[in-house]
């Protein structure tokens, strides 16, 4: 077991988990948002470290990492103020892989973990070519947190929830990140999720408003939500404003858990 | 079957370049097209339609060319294999006529594409309307504009073309868009990705169904009384025209050149990564942001290369060279002038390529095969405004 693959099946025992995406360096004052979203009840937090080409990201998250990189955000950087807030809730950071293979799995996996990170989402890495990097991960105890998908037949599934650490990424539709109506498939996909490990289950893609987050609440073990708070901050929305967000989102995860 | 360009290993590796870098959400389709595609090429069937189709739809076999003012003034023999006379103009075709026909056997109805000069767009739409299949092509935004009539004449064929707005705007990012697309339409879309690039299948897939230029070159030459040319020269931007001749010729003494452009040379500048589902050469920053190529050829406009020919890099199979852009427009004149030929931009880098090294890399009256990927009609516009100074 990995360190976070303890404290989240401890999390599953009290509440539901609430995991706002924020974009690493996406303004300068990044981790006040981070610290906001923590004030108001998330429980973890991802933070995505820009790639010039993210394949799984729609508009909203594309324009935030092609600002990122313009105020000249990389992995160290990142890593570095990751280090220096000292969040208490997990840090699970979100990036493609070439930022990784580009710096050196070790010394990625290293920088991470002594960043306080405690898992990383790589979306363009399936299990096919995850070993190398799962492998220097897990040694310095850094989860690596996978995607099932609509698509991922049942036997894919199992090999995915033997691997996945921490929590299992259940993708609600097929579809890259961004806002959209409803949680889509995600009551099936966490079925299958469930049916093949005793993994925690996040439901996320597509996330929109506080009632998909109550929805999706009921169907998984925590909720992601990542374009609908990216976008508040590229339309200028203060720490403040963010924190509230987050608190509605709060009141609807906490609102599942009640009626389950 | 060629022993150096042979299957990739069953993860779609060759050597340490190549696999499959995709989100869990592609990796089905992936795996149904890797089954499908070595169920295809297995069946005697398939491949004969795929032959007919090149045939009675495509122009080919196209010709071997003896270009004999050239090799005269450059004091080598030169022959072209004319990649120029297949249908919509250039090597695409024999990629696109066997995705389309793939797409079918999988009971797919509709296919899209990235396209960056709008070859393999054309190609695509021209393929798709034949079989009867829908069409979307994604073209960056920049890419629309330099390259409009192609825009047009993938409408006309019925195809619906997206500008994409996303990144730089170009051929980088038109392949994001169409991987992003993809995800949401994967049960009835084939992707018909334009190049040996991409996850596996696609690298070995797009070769097998170019290796068809190499597979009848080799004969053509035979019936100049050519046996083994010395050189076998082709222009890289992804490296599938490259990709299919080399495949006639890997198991032979000729020495393979594959012309990246120099602002483009994922080879020559370039450092292992992970792009758009392959690890292969790539231009990229300090940081493994990718970098922009630049090339007077939006064909030769892409920062990475096929993973196959990172790995003949590797093994010293085929060695890489680059030619800027300066000495293209020359290069151009020359062939269209001494053999009435007119290349497109990206061909006539091959051809730059010799005029610069005869003689000197390529010694006197040694024998070349040039891969003539494709012919120019598409460039005259911006050729016309180079020559005459306004670009
Ligand atoms: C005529 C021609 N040659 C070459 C290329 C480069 O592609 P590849 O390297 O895959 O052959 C293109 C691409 O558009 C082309 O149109």
């Amino acid at each position: 077991m990995t360190s976070l693959d303890t404290r989240l099946r401890d999390l599953r025992t009290r509440r539901k988990a609430l995991v706002p995406y924020f974009i690493g360096g996406l303004t300068e004052d990044w981790t006040t948002y981070v610290s906001a979203s923590i004030l108001a009840g998330a429980d973890v937090i991802e933070v995505g470290v820009p790639f010039s080409d993210p394949m799984m990201d729609g508009p909203v998250i594309q324009a935030g990492a092609l600002r990122a990189l313009g105020n000249a955000a990389t992995l160290e950087s990142i890593c570095h103020e990751l280090s220096a807030a000292s969040f208490e809730v997990p840090i699970v950071v979100m990036t493609y892989y070439n930022v990784l293979h580009h710096f050196g799995l070790e010394r990625s996996a290293e920088l991470l973990a002594q960043s306080g990170v405690a898992g990383v989402i790589v979306p363009d890495l399936a299990i096919e070519e995850l070993t190398p990097w799962r492998d220097v991960a897990t040694a310095a105890d850094v989860s690596s947190v996978l995607m099932v998908a609509p698509s991922s037949p049942d036997e894919r599934v199992r090999r995915i929830g033997e691997l996945s650490q921490g929590f299992v990424y259940a993708a609600a539709r097929m579809a890259v990140t961004g806002q959209a109506a409803d949680v889509g498939d995600a009551s099936r996909v966490v079925g299958a999720v469930r049916a093949a490990c005793d993994t925690p289950a996040y439901v996320g893609i597509g996330i929109t408003t506080a009632e998909h987050a109550r929805e999706a609440a009921t169907i998984g073990d925590g909720v992601i939500v990542g374009s609908a708070l990216v976008q508040r901050i590229l339309d200028g929305a203060s720490a403040q404003e963010l924190e509230g967000a987050i608190s509605t989102f709060r009141r609807a995860l906490d609102q599942a858990s009640s009626e389950a | 079957m060629s022993a150096v360009m042979g299957p990739p290993d069953a993860g779609g590796h060759f050597g340490t370049f190549g696999g499959r870098f995709v989100p869990e959400a592609l990796m089905p389709a992936c795996l149904e097209l890797d089954a499908a595609f070595r169920d295809a090429w297995g069946d005697p069937d398939f491949v004969a339609e795929y032959h007919r189709t090149l045939r009675e739809f495509g122009g080919r076999p196209t010709p071997v060319t003896y270009l004999g003012r050239l090799s005269e003034r450059l004091g080598i023999s030169v022959y072209a294999k004319r990649e120029d006379l297949a249908h919509t103009g250039s090597h695409k075709i024999n990629n696109v006529v066997g995705q389309a026909l793939l797409t079918r056997r999988m009971g797919k109805t509709r296919v899209i594409a990235e396209t960056g000069a709008g070859q393999h767009g054309v190609a695509t739409a021209t393929a798709a309307a034949r079989l009867g299949l829908a069409c979307t092509v994604y073209m960056g935004e920049v890419d629309t504009v330099r390259q409009a009539l192609n825009v047009f004449r993938m409408e006309l064929l019925g195809a619906t073309v997206v500008p994409v707005t996303s990144g730089s705007r170009t051929l980088k990012d038109a392949v994001n868009e169409a991987l992003r697309e993809w995800v949401t339409c994967v049960a009835d879309t084939h992707y018909c990705i334009g190049s040996v690039m991409g996850p596996h299948p696609f690298p070995w897939m797009v070769r097998e169904f170019q290796s068809v230029i190499g597979v009848e070159a080799a004969n053509q030459l035979r019936e100049f009384g050519v046996t083994t040319p010395d050189f076998v020269v082709a222009c890289v931007g992804g490296g599938s025209n490259a990709a299919g001749v080399f495949a006639g010729f890997a198991d032979s003494s000729a020495q393979l050149i594959g012309v990246e452009a120099a602002g483009g040379s994922a080879v020559g500048l370039g450092m292992p990564g992970v792009l758009h589902g392959m690890r292969s050469l790539l231009l990229q920053d300090d940081h493994g942001q990718i970098e922009e190529a630049y090339s007077i050829s939006a064909g030769l406009d892409y920062p990475g290369i096929g993973p196959e020919h990172a790995h003949l890099a590797d093994l010293g199979r085929a060695r890489y060279v680059a030619v800027g852009d300066d000495v293209v427009i020359e290069a151009l004149q020359v062939l269209s002038q001494l053999e009435g030929i007119i290349p497109a931009l990206e061909t006539a880098h091959a051809v730059a390529w010799l005029l610069r090294a005869a003689g000197d890399e390529i010694p006197a009256r040694s024998t070349v095969l040039l891969n003539l990927s494709g012919r120019g009609d598409k460039d005259v516009a911006q050729v016309r405004s180079i020559l005459r100074g306004e670009s």
